[in-house]
């Protein structure tokens, strides 16, 4: 019989490699304390831009906090002096047990929660005890939408503006409801589910707009980001990431960086005849916005199908990052992060705005820990890649040439037809998939939640059939080097390093949250809650709740000019799948080859959706 | 010698038992007759029938597509093709329910998992009728049907198609795994 590790933090356990080191099988040490690798270095530090992250109401309005999307509370009540005290204050069962990746938000003494499908809004008064509820609204999207939804039926969020909270349905349609009375101010129908188009992501509202992309990288979609008018629904913009310059909205105004990235109508070129069609490059993820320059920033998905060889070409605009005009939605540079890419290596992650030390002033760039395992420096008005560090193990590309700024390919792990690819790093996933790093302007750190998992993948012929899956890769994935499946790293944007690292036995889907009292939470798939010492990762507090955690933690002030954090308790998602949506772990290429890494999962979780709310006893 | 001698007979006459019921399921209609091309429509999914009453009984076509390795072989085929395996995987499911295990929502009947093939089912089915012939569908219902183990071993292949990273269907184990060593490589 082998040893089955159920040890979720054997604290004090430290494993004498570094963590990049070769494979070593070391069961005993699949999760450890902190390791520090590198000093917080005093001096300048990167910064938000004011502009993108103004001063803290404590409210918490949009999913990533403000539109530098730092996920960072200014509040410090909570310190890790009293965080021992920290208690529960309520709870809240959402009734639904897929995956929760959503974040609840808070307005000015109402809290809203969006649930995964069949995506309920509910309101609860905080200002009453128990904070009951005081509306709840079911969009009833199609049921049939769950069918064309790759990595289960979740929802990222809601976003709150000037009365009204906005958020997608399964079904590919935005809703707008009033937040006092919980009535429908307009719906808009973007996504059609019998061509595959789902919507998960959670829009942004910028400059009038709700902002919303869909999903469906693996169902041959046609991937788009469309603008709405913020009052009507009415659709001001529509910019596909595949075809013709003048459907991506590629104009006079676009420069990319890179000579890779210019040319006329690169989205029809760049593939093989009408390929572009049926391409993918959905924009599932999240959109970052800088109002002094008035440009989005969001990254693009995967090409379709995940057969690498049907593709031939460099799948333009897949796998890359767009800076466009948020006004008229002209592309104003882009950024290709994996050209051709071979693993389902989306680039939808969070693009955090900061302002670096540059000389003696300040740059303005963006922060991205990209999927394919890189961390991005990458200025925000040009579209330059100032570094590109590794900040897990990488073994699929042999680093990013910034003077072409294309990813050197690694020929070994370079899928075959007929034939099976062993040992991929990092995986489909990539080092980090969509749940988000914070960003401390305190200690200038980026907290990233993120995996270490690697895979054999096997290619076929994809067949496209419109409203069914178009990848033709059979994938199993396992453990990358040291055993452990999820990592939790500080990241030292400035000196492209770690600073400290913690092993995580399970992978790490929850996004991550930092206070000014330089705590950082974040949650595991099996249920702990943890706060840990932003300066050098020491556990100071943890909860166990009734199901992993998958959701996005907050911090806000309550009617009582309490600090409360909150997160929601709901395993799933790509990773929690096998849970969610009970699959059969006998079968090792079940969820897209996830099912494969996390076998263990369905006895350390179960399914649920519970909110969880704590703050300091009085 | 004579107790070896009678064991050897034993072990010739139990594998030529094997050869002729292996040869059974080898066995296929050669469309002599010609068979309706339509689906079944009495095929109801296990329900309660008010009253007192039993689900229809089985549909005379079954026994030409049920443990018959022709068709499991060539639904299998169309496992691939028609993009089933996108949303079960090859059996453990995804967008879709899984397949191996022995759960089955709508009935695990030949005839019921045709049915469920041809019109759909409410929480993402498609419905493939018209796009299928009604052959078609029974060759994926009696290949979906042996993922469950349902049908006897002889009639499953032991070959995969396409790149599975699973266990030949011959092979494949049901019960509880969640051991945690088994997510490592």
């Amino acid at each position: 019989m082998r040893r089955v590790t159920t040890a979720v933090s054997t604290v004090g356990v430290l494993v004498a490699a570094s963590a990049l080191a070769a494979c070593n099988k070391t069961p005993t040490a699949r999760s450890t304390g902190p390791q520090i690798y590198a000093p917080i270095v005093g001096g300048p530090h990167a910064l938000p831009p004011a502009a993108a992250a103004p001063a803290d109401d404590g409210n918490w309005t949009m999913p990533g906090k403000n539109y530098a999307q730092t996920r960072f509370s200014a509040l410090n009540q909570i310190t890790p002096a009293n965080i021992g005290k920290l208690s529960l204050a309520f709870t809240f069962s959402t009734g639904t047990t897929k995956g929760f990746e959503a974040p609840p938000l808070v307005v000015n003494g109402t809290m809203y929660i969006i649930t995964p499908f069949p995506n309920y809004l509910y309101a609860l008064d905080l200002t009453k005890p128990g904070a009951p509820t005081k509306w709840m609204f079911k969009p009833k999207p199609a049921a049939a939408s769950q069918g064309v939804a790759c990595c289960d039926v979740v929802n990222r969020g809601a976003v709150y503006d000037n009365g009204k909270i906005f958020f997608n349905t399964l079904d590919g349609q935005t809703f707008a409801v009033d937040s006092n009375t919980g009535q429908m101010a307009w719906h808009t129908q973007l996504g059609d589910i019998q061509k595959g188009e789902t919507i998960t992501m959670a829009p942004l509202v910028a400059d009038g707009k709700v902002i919303v992309g869909d999903s469906g990288g693996e169902m041959g979609v046609r991937g788009w980001l469309a603008a709405l008018d913020e009052g009507s629904g009415r659709v001001v913009w529509k910019a596909y990431h595949t075809g013709p310059d003048k459907d991506v909205l590629i104009g006079p105004r676009f420069h990319p960086f890179y000579a890779m990235d210019r040319g006329k109508d690169l989205g029809v070129s760049s593939w093989p005849p009408d390929a572009w069609k049926i391409g993918g490059a959905s924009a599932w993820g999240w959109v970052s916005y800088d109002p002094e320059t008035k440009l989005i920033f969001y990254g693009t998905s995967n090409p379709g199908p995940w057969n690498p060889s049907q593709r031939p070409g460099d799948n333009k605009w897949s796998a890359g990052i767009f800076a466009r005009d948020v006004d008229t939605g002209q592309a104003v540079w882009f950024y290709q992060s994996s050209p051709h890419d071979l693993f389902d290596h989306d680039d939808v992650n969070e693009i955090i705005l900061a302002d670096i030390p540059w000389g003696n002033g300040r740059r303005p760039v963006l922060f991205h820990p990209g999927r394919n395992g890189y961390f991005y420096v990458i200025d925000r008005r040009s579209g330059q890649v100032l570094s590109a560090t590794p900040y897990g193990y990488i073994n699929s590309s042999k680093g990013v040439d910034l003077r072409t700024g294309r990813l050197v390919p690694a020929a070994d792990k370079e899928p075959q037809p007929g034939r099976t690819t062993r040992d991929i790093c990092p995986a489909s996933p990539g080092a980090k998939d969509w749940n988000p790093a914070a960003f401390s302007p305190i200690t200038g750190l980026v907290y990233i939640p993120h995996i270490n998992l690697c895979q054999d993948e096997g290619h076929s012929e994809a067949n496209y059939i419109s409203g069914t899956p178009y990848v033709g890769a059979d994938v199993k994935m396992y453990a990358g080097p040291g055993g452990n499946r999820g990592v939790f790293t500080a990241w030292d944007p400035i000196r492209h390093r770690a600073v400290w690292e913690i092993k995580e036995d399970l992978p790490l889907w929850s996004p991550a949250l930092v206070t000014a009292g330089n705590i950082v939470f974040y949650g595991t798939m099996d249920g702990w809650f943890k706060a840990v010492d932003a300066r050098n990762g020491k556990l100071l507090w943890q909860f166990k709740a009734g199901s992993g955690i998958i959701g996005q933690p907050i911090s806000y002030k309550g009617p009582d000019d309490r600090q409360y954090i909150a997160v929601i308790a709901g395993v799933g998602g790509w990773a929690g799948a096998i849970v969610s949506a009970n699959m059969d772990p006998h079968d090792p290429t079940g969820a897209l080859g996830f099912v494969n890494a996390v076998k263990d999962l369905p006895l350390k979780s179960m399914a649920g959706g519970i909110l969880y709310v704590f703050t300091l006893p009085r | 010698m004579s107790s070896r001698f009678r064991a050897s007979c034993m072990l010739l006459l139990a594998a030529a038992a094997l050869t002729v019921s292996a040869c059974n399921r080898e066995e296929h209609h050669s469309r002599a007759k010609p068979i309706g091309e339509n689906i079944p429509a009495g095929a109801s999914p296990p329900t309660i029938f008010p009253g007192g009453g039993s689900p229809p009984p089985l549909d005379a076509r079954a026994a030409l597509y049920d443990n018959n390795a022709n068709a499991i072989g060539k639904g299998q085929q169309l496992f691939i093709q028609m993009n089933c395996v996108g949303c079960h995987s090859h059996g453990g499911g995804g967008m879709g329910p899984p397949l191996i295990d022995d759960q089955w929502r709508y009935g695990g009947r030949i005839d019921q998992i045709a049915t469920t093939i041809a019109v759909g089912r409410p929480n993402g089915m498609p419905a493939w009728r018209g796009k299928l012939t009604a052959d078609q569908i029974w060759d994926l219902a009696a290949y979906v049907r042996s993922l469950s183990g349902l049908p006897s071993k002889d009639a499953v292949s032991s070959r995969s198609e396409g790149m599975s990273a699973g266990t030949p269907q011959t092979l494949t184990p049901h019960g509880e795994i969640y051991n945690s060593d088994s997510a490592q490589q």
